[in-house]
């Protein structure tokens, strides 16, 4: 419960101070004539953005494809002991700087979108299988009992029971895991995975503020848009009883 | 009907048996309260009947089939099943709640959703009201009734109750134990029911069976139990007052002087002071034409008097109806300081008295019969 409302406050306080640098950098931009020269690469920016939201659905995708059985087979009753050990090797994983998985990435599947989205993947898995994890453990056992003594199978204990009322703590895994996929996507430049790093990156080597701010702009925006739809997400597929949104 | 034979059970690495060979039928249609301190078996007993324990050893039969024959999950289904902690899935509406196992067994949506709403009326909860809420948004005694109605839902015969009222106030407790045993006097399931509370256990068993240390130490009735604990163990968990606590098994019927002699106003004290000599009493009843207690006459001033009754009675400072118990019945007593009461019937007509000496004998008679 904590640590929800932790990543809640945290994430209201970055999207704002988000908002407020934009609005600052936006109107700087115009002054200095910045903005104009933005426009002249409107192409690359669709094109590139284009690259970065797929970048981001396909290793978040894949990452929520793994890491929720991943989580929920983590905690069935076989393989419950090993659920301490697996999310102790998450753990030091995401101590090593995404950078560095990048890099190492790169040194496995060579450079391409391949070792970007593999990286990414990586990076964007623990929280989610941490959440998942943590999520079914937390459901009381009376719930369970309960539904055992109804005569539930343990499908249905999962399904109706475990993972309704994990949800909410699934998805705020869901939502950080986003948030770091969203705001590592930029690095894949590094390793030719393109995205908006690319506008960013060639920006600061070029000392090009206006190609910068191209990248830099829509990744923000980027940013707050995904966590915005997860947030809605959150607000209205979980039920009114489990939701403490609602 | 459920029935244990010579059931055991040992848990992996434990010394000593949980429950050790016990053996004991709950007749059908009756409450049967296990009792006992923490750690005396009585919950494993239960949860061995719906097989969330396996026994050991042992044979468990519900209407004389071997619970052993019956998929564990199939067999759960057909018996319903109530926790202390309620347990009420709070992702579903009170609705979807109630539906749970009707649902599993896959009644038809309206005739499930019907039923809901006929159960929450018969424990006076307004189905309007409370069909569409979650679990949250009621309170504790409520939810409780929930978790109650969920577990008849589907009409299971048999009930398996594991302190179901044990997390709630005592006033809130009360009514709903009496709402629980006013249902069970039409619907008649078989129930096991666990509890550690010994007054809980004498309102609510028909039987209550004691443990100890894993063995059924007595299975009797509640008065037989508190009027002849088998040993010191018994004796010690039922209280050194269980003598009072019969008190409240027993009704004033049971210790009522039945047919008693009565006078009414228009008799002479002569009268009322010879029907009194010649039952050995000291005071008598005067009743109105329909025979309503309207008050009393005692030896004393019937002798020294003369006159007719109507003119020289004395108000009764209080009677007692016949259908309460005789907790009641000394408590009022004590209150008013007397050492008898006239009964009355709902219509207030006088139907007996009872005395302090009265319900004495009464409970003596059941350990001179011991």
């Amino acid at each position: 419960m904590a640590d929800q409302i932790a990543i809640g406050g945290f994430s209201r306080l970055w999207r704002n101070g988000l908002l407020v640098l934009i609005f600052a950098l936006g109107a700087w931009a115009w002054a200095s004539g910045l903005l104009p020269t933005m426009f002249d690469l409107w192409d690359d920016i669709v094109f590139l953005t284009r690259q970065h939201i797929m970048l981001v659905a396909i290793s978040g995708g894949l990452a929520i494809l793994v890491g929720i059985p991943l989580g929920v087979a983590l905690t069935r009753r076989r393989l419950r002991r090993y659920g301490d050990i697996v999310l102790q090797v998450l753990n030091i994983g995401a101590t090593i700087p995404t950078l560095a998985v990048l890099a190492l990435s790169m040194s496995l599947l060579g450079i391409g979108d391949k070792p970007a989205i593999f990286g990414l993947f990586v990076v964007t898995l623990l929280p989610i299988v941490s959440n998942t994890l943590a999520g079914i453990r937390a459901v009381p056992p009376y719930l369970i009992e309960a539904a055992q003594g109804m005569g539930m199978s343990p499908w249905q204990i999962l399904w109706k029971v475990e993972l309704p009322n994990a949800m909410f703590v699934i998805y705020a895994g869901i939502r950080t895991a986003l948030a770091i996929n969203v705001g590592t996507v930029p690095l894949a430049f590094l390793i030719g995975g393109g995205g908006l790093g690319e506008l960013i990156f060639s920006g600061i080597a070029l000392n090009e503020f206006g190609m910068m701010l191209a990248g830099a702009i829509p990744t923000a925006l980027l940013a707050i848009l995904v966590d915005f739809l997860m947030s809605q997400m959150q607000l209205w597929t979980i039920p009114r009883g489990v939701n403490p949104l609602r | 009907m459920i029935r244990l034979e010579d059931v055991t059970k040992v848990f992996p690495g434990a010394a000593q048996p949980a429950v050790d060979h016990v053996t004991m039928e709950v007749p059908a249609g009756e409450i049967c309260v296990l009792l006992g301190p923490s750690g005396c078996g009585k919950t494993t007993t239960m949860k061995m009947v719906n097989r969330l324990i396996e026994p050991s050893s042992g044979k468990i039969y519900i209407d004389d089939k071997d619970t052993n024959d019956y998929d564990p999950v199939q067999l759960r289904r057909t018996l319903g099943y109530v926790i202390q902690q309620i347990g009420l899935f709070p992702n579903k509406t009170i609705e979807d709640n109630i539906c749970i196992v009707p649902d599993i067994l896959g009644w038809d949506r309206s005739k499930s959703r019907g039923r809901a709403a006929e159960l929450l009326e018969m424990v006076a909860l307004d189905p309007k009201i409370f069909l569409k809420r979650y679990p949250k948004e009621l309170s504790g005694g409520q939810q409780q009734r929930i978790g109650v109605l969920r577990a008849i839902a589907a009409d299971p015969p048999v009930l398996l109750m594991d302190e179901p009222f044990g997390a709630i106030d005592p006033i809130n407790r009360a009514i709903i134990q009496d709402e629980f045993l006013k249902m069970q006097a039409t619907m008649k399931k078989t129930i096991m029911f666990v509890s550690h509370d010994i007054d809980e256990a004498v309102k609510m068993a028909d039987r209550i069976a004691i443990f100890s240390e894993g063995r059924l130490v007595q299975y009797d009735t509640p008065d037989n139990i508190l009027a002849h604990p088998k040993n010191r163990f018994v004796s010690d968990f039922v209280g050194s007052d269980r003598t009072l606590k019969r008190l409240q098994l027993l009704k004033v019927t049971d210790a009522m002087m039945h047919d008693p002699p009565s006078v009414r106003a228009e008799d002479t004290l002569a009268t009322a002071a010879a029907l009194m000599e010649e039952n050995g009493h000291t005071s008598i009843i005067m009743v109105g034409p329909a025979g309503r207690v309207r008050g009393y006459v005692d030896l004393k001033t019937a002798k020294s008097t003369k006159g007719k009754v109507g003119e020289n009675h004395e108000t009764l400072p209080t009677t007692i109806n016949v259908t309460e118990d005789l907790r009641t019945a000394v408590s009022t007593m004590f209150r008013h300081d007397v050492a008898w009461l006239a009964c009355v019937d709902n219509d207030r007509i006088f139907k007996g008295y009872v005395t302090l000496r009265g319900i004495t004998h009464l409970l003596g008679e059941a350990h001179r019969d011991g």
